[in-house]
């Protein structure tokens, strides 16, 4: 049980990009398909943060004097997941503009049905 | 039999990632560049958020890279979705309480996400966040006040200034200290204001930029709706 509670964060996160890639490889509905991308996106990022982590440090910001290095968590892993978060939101919109096309063309949304993408 | 490929798929990626992750222990302190930035980032460029320090300087360039990735995303749904305005529709307007609370309360979401990017070297908060929270309040105006247009052209104008003036920092960087993203203004009083140089005002052209974008965004998928 210990080890559950110890690597909850790596569990977590492994979880997420799991759900993630089986939504995208099974289902055949594209929103469906563009969730489970987005289940994969939070995923990495809560992987990336969670590699990162120091027990019992706080955030790395010197906000109060007698702070010390030693006490906080690694920044680099913070500073990709920041602007990967953002990046994720656009990517989101840029498929679901590409669904409303897709769905204005073939008039369905069944991945089985548009052309060309037979799987 | 789908599910079948996918499972055992999915079982490979399991297996490699524990495999590797088994190497990575959970809560320890491993990175030695990580401990690199802590140790010099203060003195080196002035920001007390250490985060901050690492996204506009130590990687600024990384930055750029992924604003441009923000940019091309929301060039490519402009592209996409484009279509001749009709401008005989008739906008349903929003029921009162709606319309006077999104009013009331635009300004001030505005002026928290001018907060949240002003302070991003002192406390957690930054360009990016502070732009997604300006892009917030234009959604509450999209969804409050349909009949209120934002004009698509000042939009563009504020993101490309916004990149412009990210790319025009650096240059002067490279023109003053000699390589591009240069700290090349004064550091000031650590955990004040006005500190750390050019950091604050790359970050204020991050949030213009970043909230924009996602402004207009919102504004071509809106646009789809009606």
């Amino acid at each position: 049980m210990s080890f559950v509670y110890q690597n909850i964060y790596y569990i977590g996160s492994i979880g997420l990009i799991l759900i993630g890639l089986y939504i995208v490889l099974v289902k055949r509905n594209l929103i469906k398909v563009i969730i489970g991308l987005n289940f994969l996106d939070t995923g990495i990022n809560l992987l990336l943060i969670s590699v990162g982590y120091v027990r019992h440090g706080t955030a790395p910001i010197f906000s109060r004097p007698g702070l010390s290095p030693g006490q906080m968590v690694d920044p680099v892993p913070q500073a990709l997941v920041l602007t990967a978060i953002v990046i994720g939101v656009a990517v989101l919109a840029l498929a679901l503009s590409l669904a409303v096309r897709l769905y204005e063309h073939y008039g369905t949304l069944d991945l089985r049905k548009i052309r060309g993408l037979r799987w | 039999m789908r599910k079948v490929i996918g499972i055992i798929f999915l079982g490979v990626i399991i297996w490699g990632l524990v495999l590797s992750l088994s190497q990575v222990p959970f809560g320890k302190d491993k990175m030695e560049v990580g401990r690199r930035y802590l140790k010099r980032g203060t003195e080196e460029t002035g920001a007390a958020n250490i985060v901050t320090s690492v996204v506009v300087t130590y990687r600024g360039f990384d930055t750029l890279g992924e604003v441009t990735v923000l940019f091309i995303a929301a060039l490519g749904l402009g592209a996409v979705l484009y279509t001749r305005r009709r401008s005989s529709e008739r906008i349903e307007p929003s029921s009162l309480v709606l319309r006077t609370g999104c009013r009331f309360l635009f300004p001030l979401i505005l002026l928290f996400g001018t907060y949240i990017f002003v302070h991003g070297h002192l406390t957690p908060g930054g360009g990016f966040q502070g732009g997604a929270i300006i892009a917030s309040g234009f959604l509450l105006i999209y969804l409050g006040c349909p009949e209120r247009r934002t004009q698509e052209l000042r939009l563009g104008a504020t993101e490309s200034l916004g990149g412009l003036a990210f790319v025009v920092f650096g240059l002067l960087g490279l023109a003053v200290g000699g390589y591009f993203l240069t700290n090349f203004l004064p550091k000031g009083t650590f955990n004040s204001l006005i500190s750390a140089g050019v950091i604050p005002l790359i970050y204020v052209a991050i949030g213009f930029k970043v909230g924009s974008e996602l402004a207009g965004i919102m504004g071509n998928l809106m646009e789809r709706t009606k």
